[in-house]
Order: C-alpha cells, then structure tokens, then sequence
C-alpha cells in the first residue's frame, strides 16, 4: 500500500451532540476496513472526514506516502474516492456516469473508454451503459457508484454504507464486488455499516464507532 | 365577417408566397430579439451561478431585484431608454435612437432578470449530493461549477426560451426607441400595431399568425424542457 491513512483524535459535532470524540484509524496496510456501529452514531461523519470532504473541529488527518505526509491538495483528492450513500447520479447515460471522471482528468479516448467498459463490466452494469443513469434501480445505481469510483483506480476507496437502501439481491452483488476488491493489493476499501453480520463478512479488519469513539 | 375571412384569406396568401415585407419583418424581430437574447444570456447566466454557487453580502437583495424585475412594464423600460438615448440624454451622442441597436438593448434590459432569476433557480434547484459527488470524484471547485450547470441545464434552457418569449411578443419598449420605421425598425409586434391602426388588416393577421406559430413553437420547447428536468429532479 503506497498510500496511507493517520487519522488522530478526531471531533466533529453538530449544534451541542457530539458525534466524534477523539476517533483515530491509521491505514498502513491494503485490505478491508470495515467501521461499523448504531445508524447515528457518526460513522458517516468520520468518513467523510477522512476523504477529506468535511474538516473535524479537532484533529487531523494525515495521508503519508513513503513515509512523507502529503498536502490535502487535488492530486492528492484524486487519489482517493469516496462513494456516497446517495451517490448523486449525474443526469446522463451510465458510460457518462463512469468517464465523468476520466474526463475531468483530461483522460479520453480509446484507453479512457477502455477502462469505462472494464468497470462497467465489474460491477454488472455493461448492459445498461447507453441507458440514462437516473432511470437505474437503487441497487444498481450504488453499484454505479462503485463503477464510477473504480475507474480512477483510487488508492483508497471510501463506501458509505453500500447497501443501506438496497434489495437483498443487489446487496449480495455489491458484497461480491467488494470481496473482488480484497485482491487488489493496490485498493484499499473502507467501508461503513450498521449490519454487523455484513461488518463480519467482508471485514479483513474491523473496528467500532461507540461512543464517538472507535474501538 | 366576412371581411375578416377575406383579411384571413390574404394573410395566408402573403405567408404562402413569402412576401418580402413579410419575410423582411419575421427576419428583423428574430435577429432583433435572438441577438437581446444572446446578450441577457451572456450577462444573465455568469450571475446566476454566482448567485448560486457564492454566498456574499447583498445576494439575497439582488435576488429580490431580479425576481422583481422579471415582470418590469415594457413601456416603463422604454421610456427610461428613450430619455438616456434622446439627443438631449446622457447618451445622446450615440446617436443610438430609432435604430435597431437601441431595441436590442431594450430586449436585453427585458429578457436579463427573467434569464437571470429562472436560471438561478435552475441552479440552486441541483441537488447539493451533485455538487458533493462531482468533489469525491476529483473535481476541482471549477469544474464542480461546470458539473451543476451542466445538470441544471434544462431548468437553464427554460430559462433562455421563456426570456426570448417575452421579448419576441413585446411591443412598448421597441416602439418608443425603435419608431417603427420601416424597412428599418420594423418588427412583428410593432407592424402589427401600426397596420391594425391603418386597417390593413392582412399584413397584420399574417403576422399575426406567425407570431402564434413561434408562441406555440416556443412553449412546446419550454413544456419539453421543464418535462426533462423535472423528470431528472423526480427520479
């Protein structure tokens, strides 16, 4: 794992409840992480937090590469994705969905369209791709989602509860996805959720928000 | 009644032989009234996605400016115009009154808040996961920009076909700072005006029923419009 994660005494709150009470995690090594705990309890947050998508009222959060702790830029940003549980599909077709992000990097044709097709293909999608990705069942638009972050082949990827609003057998697809990911030494997944059985499934290590903290 | 088929009669005859009045006419409102559109547009939008993706003092009284002026009388729009134009005004020298610059810039005063305030509400109407999604993906705060505009723009285009409804069928403002001279200011609404007055009813029904024709075509495009976006917003 070349990319890795400090996260320190985090706190974050909203009004007077406090969510984080001094969390920290640190990713040296690839695999699953898996944060589980009550809905509420501020797993989200925590997350969010370390894809750098929201600032902690205390803390820090350092991303190393060999040893050296890198700027929270955008090269830095876009190493690394975070899929939300609304995953905010974009109004276009599925392929535009996924190369969204290729584009914005200024990566385009045939090798760019490549990658698109590859990860479409790994989440189950390949068959939808012309169709507008607004018309996609909940389950298939998380596994969209997923797509949508793979193609970057980021060094970590954040999942924020996958299969909180998703049917039973769109949940064992995206477990499968997940499972597929545990072979790639060079992704790192960090995922949230509140079923514990599932926490057990996936987890190559699994940790606990209780308390605004993780145990 | 009779006289009005006739008149009807006669319009269609000049629509169907495309009488070079008429057609002079039709052109002259459409590059009078597409070019006001271009300019509300080029000002109208670049301050929508400021209003809507920056928070700075006085956003919310420009919003209400806007939002006010959407429905600003014509007549009013063309009098302050005439009195800046006039070669006694401030902006006498331009020597801009009675020509078909001055109308454009009457058209543009009108069409602005109407671009302005609907496209800013097609903005802000975005749902804020887009703006967050496009952030997990890499973008930077431009593109994220780039990315809300590109979703709200059905709400944009309605924006953009409402305000050159408004001004195609406007009729005050143009006649006090164009003059309705013709071959020169003449437009649809204004020969319309001016023929009904003269009871030359023909060259005005025939216009008339053009102007319909682009009423209609334009709210067919603006129902398709709202359709799509609201379809998007729904799903």
């Amino acid at each position: 794992m070349s990319l890795g994660l400090q996260a320190s005494e985090i706190w974050q709150g909203y009004g007077d409840n406090e969510v984080l009470r001094g969390c920290s995690l640190d990713l040296k090594e690839s695999g699953i992480y898996v944060l589980t705990g009550p809905n509420g309890c501020g797993k989200s947050t925590f997350l969010r937090i370390c894809a750098l998508l929201e600032i902690p009222a205390r803390g820090k959060i350092v991303y190393l590469d060999g040893g050296r702790s890198l700027q929270h830029d955008i090269s830095l940003k876009r190493r690394i994705t975070l899929v939300l549980p609304r995953v905010g599909l974009f109004n276009e077709s599925v392929f535009g969905n996924v190369a969204y992000g290729m584009r914005i990097r200024g990566l385009r044709g045939g090798e760019a369209s490549g990658r698109v097709e590859s990860a479409l293909e790994f989440v189950g999608l390949s068959h939808k791709k012309v169709q507008n990705a607004l018309t996609l069942s909940s389950g298939e638009s998380q596994r969209l989602g997923i797509a949508r972050a793979l193609v970057l082949e980021p060094e970590i990827l954040f999942l924020d509860e996958p299969t909180a609003s998703v049917d039973e057998k769109n949940t064992v697809i995206i477990e499968e996805i997940i499972q597929k990911l545990r072979q790639d030494e060079k992704c790192t997944v960090v995922m949230t959720t509140h079923d514990r059985s599932q926490a057990a499934r996936l987890a190559g290590r699994l940790f606990e928000l209780k308390d605004g903290r993780i145990t | 009644m009779t006289s009005i088929i006739d008149s009807l009669s006669r319009a269609l005859s000049l629509i169907v032989h495309l009488d070079r009045e008429l057609m002079g006419i039709i052109f002259l409102s459409i590059k009078v009234s597409g070019t006001a559109l271009v300019i509300a547009g080029l000002a109208g939008l670049p301050l929508s996605a400021l209003l809507g993706f920056r928070r700075f003092p006085m956003r919310g009284l420009i919003v209400s400016v806007l939002n006010t002026f959407m429905g600003l009388p014509p007549v009013v729009v063309g009098l302050f115009l005439y009195l800046l134009l006039s070669r006694s005004g401030p902006l006498g020298f331009l020597s801009l009154l009675y020509s078909p610059s001055a109308m454009i810039i009457a058209q543009s005063i009108l069409a602005f808040p109407i671009v302005a305030s609907l496209s800013h509400s097609a903005v802000i109407g975005v749902d804020p996961v887009i703006k967050q999604a496009a952030l997990t993906l890499g973008a930077t705060p431009f593109q994220v920009s780039l990315k809300v505009l590109n979703e709200a723009r059905y709400g944009i285009m309605s924006a953009l076909i409402a305000g050159f409804g408004r001004v195609m069928a406007e009729v005050g403002a143009i006649l006090i700072v164009g003059g309705n001279i013709a071959g020169y200011t003449r437009v649809m609404t204004t020969t319309i005006a001016l023929e009904t007055d003269k009871g030359n009813f023909e060259l005005a029904l025939a216009l008339g029923v053009i102007l319909l024709a682009i009423s209609l075509i334009i709210n067919i495009l603006l129902h398709l419009f709202q359709k799509k976006g609201m379809a998007g917003a729904n799903r």
